[in-house]
């Protein structure tokens, strides 16, 4: 097997391991719904997101107009349109057209993170193994919670829908750390998210939208202030993190070896 | 009709994930463009975990023992299933076993 595809697999269990908790909680609702388990799994393996899953799922069960649904979808998922942008600068070179069609079905918040902070270039192979068992469990866990609706103690399932939130926070702190840059970029990023929150005036902001201003406002001022100079690989290069590249050639090298 | 809800609803997620994977495919040579886009992550990862973080449990509380717990384990750089496995524990023993 390619070890690029069996490097994307075992990232891709931890996150897998996320989903199915947090999808098994979107079965249960959609049972709950009177939707049935294999529509159920259906919606989880052709949409692969969460938060536009339970938005639309409120909007079947009001029978809502389909540019509703559409708008809906728009305005929540937009983020992807960020991060599929973010991730076409960090794929390997010669990524023909089809190959970038087919990752771009499984680009979560969660499988976009652990792509665009990866140190080595990111390949189809490395994607797909990425994608593959996340995909498989946000889908069974959905069908299972659906089918299993009450049996998981509830107790256990809240403690899982932390899960993800966690993932986020260990991907952000180690180069946080590493990098006062990123670290204002991170830190801007949450006082606007908590603006946007709770401000009586702009709760009406749906959290999709939320999340886009915060990291077009944070990300933005970040590039303004401290622009990196990158060459061609794409690793930074200036002195933060001048170490780090090094140990990735490093490392690189010893793999080939 | 279901099936069409969740055709509009895939082919909206789905495109707008695809298009801008495909659309980029050369280098982006603009130096500004790229620094956002380098800090794009850690911007979005953050906006999405605070403060939703505090609202992902059945109570604030046992959120924000979960958080510090992955703040401190994240902090020393442990791997990802590490930090979620005890954050998720963390949350379960605040509300369950010390009962707040």
């Amino acid at each position: 097997m390619n070890t690029d595809f069996k490097n994307g697999i075992r990232d891709g269990l931890p996150i897998a391991i996320g989903y199915f908790g947090v999808s098994f909680t979107f079965g249960i609702m959609a049972a709950q719904a009177g939707i049935s388990p294999w529509l159920a799994g259906l919606i989880s393996l052709t949409n692969v997101t969460s938060a536009g899953q339970f938005a639309g799922l409120t909007m079947i069960v009001a029978q809502a107009s389909m540019a509703e649904v559409f708008l809906t979808q728009l305005v929540i998922n937009l983020r992807y349109a960020l991060m599929s942008l973010s991730l076409s600068q960090k794929l390997a070179r010669g990524t023909g057209t089809g190959k970038r069609m087919l990752m771009a079905f499984g680009n979560t918040d969660e499988i976009f993170a652990v792509a665009s902070t990866r140190k080595q270039d990111v390949t189809p192979e490395y994607m797909a193994g990425l994608e593959s068992l996340p995909i498989l469990l946000w889908t069974l866990g959905t069908v299972a919670g659906a089918i299993a609706t009450g049996l998981l103690p509830t107790a256990v399932s809240t403690a899982m829908g932390l899960a993800l939130y966690a993932m986020f926070v260990a991907i952000v702190l180690p180069p946080a750390r590493k990098d006062r840059h990123i670290a204002a970029v991170a830190l801007v990023a949450m006082v606007v998210s908590c603006l946007l929150y709770y401000t009586p005036a702009l709760k009406n902001i749906s959290s999709g939208f939320a999340i886009i201003i915060s990291t077009v406002l944070a990300a933005g001022l970040g590039a303004f202030l401290f622009p990196v100079q990158e060459n061609v690989s794409g690793v930074r290069t200036d002195e933060t993190n001048r170490c780090d590249k090094q140990e990735t050639e490093v490392t690189q090298k010893g793999v080939q070896g | 009709m279901i099936y069409a809800y969740i055709l509009v609803m895939a082919v909206t997620t789905y495109l707008i994930r695809m298009l801008p994977l495909t659309l980029f495919q050369k280098e982006i040579k603009n130096t500004y463009i790229k620094s956002f886009l380098y800090y794009v992550p850690y911007a979005c990862l953050t906006a999405m975990t605070i403060p939703a973080i505090f609202y992902a449990t059945s109570g604030v509380l046992s959120a924000v023992v979960g958080l510090l717990v992955a703040v401190i384990l994240g902090w020393k750089g442990k791997n990802l299933p590490t930090v979620a496995v005890w954050a998720c524990v963390a949350v379960f023993v605040t509300e369950r076993v010390l009962g707040w």
